[in-house]
């Protein structure tokens, strides 16, 4: 079967058997898209008279990485997750997902965009009248996935998402970190090349907390970018990952490992705001620059 | 595997708002049934105009077997007869007024007789020599009917003069004033359908706005959102049209072909199986109906 959406956002293994080119074709097409996810300049301004809700950000997230957003309501998380998914459409600037300028995806392909990316909310949007399997099912079935496969592939995420034997059950017979997992298992079913978590510890209590970002991580692991909205300081103080901190629109923190709040700034370890005009493309396969390297070692796939 | 996930969303939204569905093919139903109506209508004059009607305007029959008229004391007509009203035709006085004519022998009148009356048991019991034949008249102006009346009517071997079209004419100005009543009510009632499909595929996408919503985050298709949708429209509304024609055909064979045919042997009524012409078009234009007020409606009230 050919795989027609958007192959640039798939995992390898997704992919049917091709020939050694087309592999190498593949392989060069991967390098050149390290880059997920490419913000420029991006302005989103809902309401004329109100201060813009993204205001000039400019922001690139690798391939297989995990990124913390964070910042108070109100401070354009929400409207960065949306504008990757092109629910809404930049005021100026260009949002970059996997290479493709997302302005210039028309309309009726705007689906094969959402297929390569996976996302989960805090209120977990489950479908109440159906079971565990059906949820996750549903996602594939509704993107035209056969049926063995399905019946494959379902056991193999409730698996990962640490749901074994709880296939049957109803969302309501589940408890909020449970059914946290079932809409992780379902964001990631089709195997997308992002998940984006809008704070999807919210609902929940620390401990369970916990349990969702070792499901995170471990999606991460296998080579998912995971872009994760939210407010829970304890969360990322705990997993010492990559953070971006907006406020009132602007990215005012980018750092590598770092904690919630940073009181106390490291030499070596603040992220500059890059210049994205200053950058070209095509020089991304290059040897990673100086200031990217605390992360080099877990960003690369 | 899409189309039986289709399907089962069909199902499942016909299921719950099954008392919207329901008023959707009722009044589908009613207001397809007066387009029907309008049509039978139309179909009947049709069949009532018979062969000649829009050919000629007048008829001279001629003297038969049993022809009790003045012109026919030498009983049936004689070919010498025939020559002589053929001559009168044709001379300057008459064909002034005329366009041209034509013979209509027995047989050839058994045979329009057939055609028209196809349907009343009244065709069996009828044989050529029953039938008059007669002289068919095009008219240049169909107001001077009394000119050809006059000069035929005595002639021998002429039955009778008959305008067609002054005894058809009033009762078709009826019968298309009654199709344009029936049209006028269809109208209103399609406008009511509409409506009613697009309150209900609004009804039906709010209360499943939690799938669609995960739907498109998951990357379906508009197709895959939009479609079961539109067919849940589109369903209510062919079950309407069938009904429709169902009742069209109820009429056409109770009403007219067991009732009034009985009451009125002399009119050609249409057959049950011709209002089954109309379920095709009836049908149609339920889908179209639905079809487009959906579309319309899920432009406005699904973003996909």
């Amino acid at each position: 079967m050919r795989i027609v959406e958007g192959p640039e956002l798939y995992f390898p293994q997704e992919k049917a058997p091709a020939p050694v080119a087309d592999l190498a074709h593949k392989a060069a097409f991967c390098r050149v898209h390290r880059v997920m996810i490419r913000f420029e300049n991006v302005t989103k301004v809902y309401d004329q008279n109100a201060r813009p809700a993204l205001d000039a950000v400019s922001l690139e997230i690798d391939r297989g990485e995990f990124a913390f957003l964070v910042g108070a309501s109100g401070s354009g998380k929400s409207t960065f997750l949306r504008l990757v998914l092109k629910e809404d459409r930049a005021t100026s600037g260009i949002v970059y997902v996997a290479g493709q300028n997302v302005a210039n995806i028309s309309s009726w392909r705007v689906p094969r965009l959402r297929r390569g990316i996976g996302v989960v909310f805090q209120d977990f949007r489950l479908l109440p009248q159906k079971n565990v399997f059906a949820n996750v099912a549903f996602a594939m079935q509704v993107i035209g996935k056969s049926r063995s496969v399905i019946r494959d592939t379902v056991p193999e995420v409730l698996k990962t998402v640490g749901l074994e034997g709880k296939e049957r059950r109803m969302p309501h017979e589940l408890s909020g970190g449970e059914q946290q997992r079932v809409a992780i298992a379902r964001a990631v079913v089709n195997r997308p090349g992002i998940l984006l978590a809008d704070e999807p510890t919210g609902n929940l209590d620390p401990t369970t907390s916990m349990g969702i970002m070792g499901v995170l991580d471990k999606i991460n692991q296998n080579g998912t970018t995971v872009v994760m909205a939210t407010h829970d300081d304890d969360i990322v103080n705990e997993m010492r990952k990559r953070v971006v901190e907006l406020k009132n629109g602007k990215v005012i923190r980018d750092e590598a490992r770092a904690l919630y709040t940073s009181m106390i700034p490291v030499v070596g370890q603040s992220r500059r705001l890059k210049d994205a005009s200053g950058r070209d493309d095509a020089a991304d396969a290059g040897p990673p620059r100086p200031d990217r390297s605390p992360r080099s070692g877990e960003d690369q796939l | 595997m899409r189309l039986q996930f289709i399907l089962g969303e069909i199902g499942s939204g016909l299921r719950r708002n099954l008392s919207m569905v329901v008023s959707v093919i009722l009044v589908t139903f009613v207001s397809l049934t007066f387009v029907g109506a309008a049509g039978m209508l139309q179909l009947q004059i049709n069949q009532m105009k018979g062969y000649w009607y829009d050919k000629v305007q007048v008829a001279i029959f001629l003297c038969g077997d049993g022809s009790t008229a003045p012109g026919c004391a030498t009983g049936t007509v004689t070919p010498e007869q025939q020559e002589n009203l053929r001559t009168l035709l044709q001379s300057p006085a008459v064909s002034q007024y005329i366009n041209d004519f034509q013979f209509e022998s027995k047989e050839d009148a058994y045979k329009h007789f057939k055609e028209q009356f196809s349907n009343s048991p009244i065709v069996d019991s009828v044989t050529p020599d029953q039938l008059p034949a007669s002289f068919r008249i095009n008219m240049k102006d169909p107001e001077k009917y009394q000119i050809i009346s006059e000069t035929f009517a005595s002639q021998p071997g002429v039955e009778t003069v008959i305008d067609q079209r002054q005894v058809l004419e009033r009762l078709f100005s009826v019968m298309n004033a009654a199709s344009l009543v029936a049209v006028s009510i269809a109208g209103v009632m399609t406008v009511c359908a509409i409506l009613l499909i697009a309150t209900t595929i609004r009804l039906s996408a709010f209360s499943r706005r939690r799938e669609t919503g995960i739907m498109r985050l998951v990357g379906a298709s508009k197709i895959v959102i939009q479609l079961p949708f539109i067919l849940e429209g589109v369903i209510a509304a062919v079950i309407g049209a069938a009904l429709a024609s169902g009742t069209l055909w109820a009429v056409a064979h109770f009403f007219l072909g067991e009732y009034m045919s009985k009451q009125y042997p002399d009119t050609a009524f249409i057959s049950p199986a011709q209002t089954l012409l109309l379920a095709p078009a009836l049908i149609g234009l339920g889908v179209v109906l639905a079809g487009t007020s959906s579309l319309l409606t899920l432009r406005r009230y699904l973003r996909v």
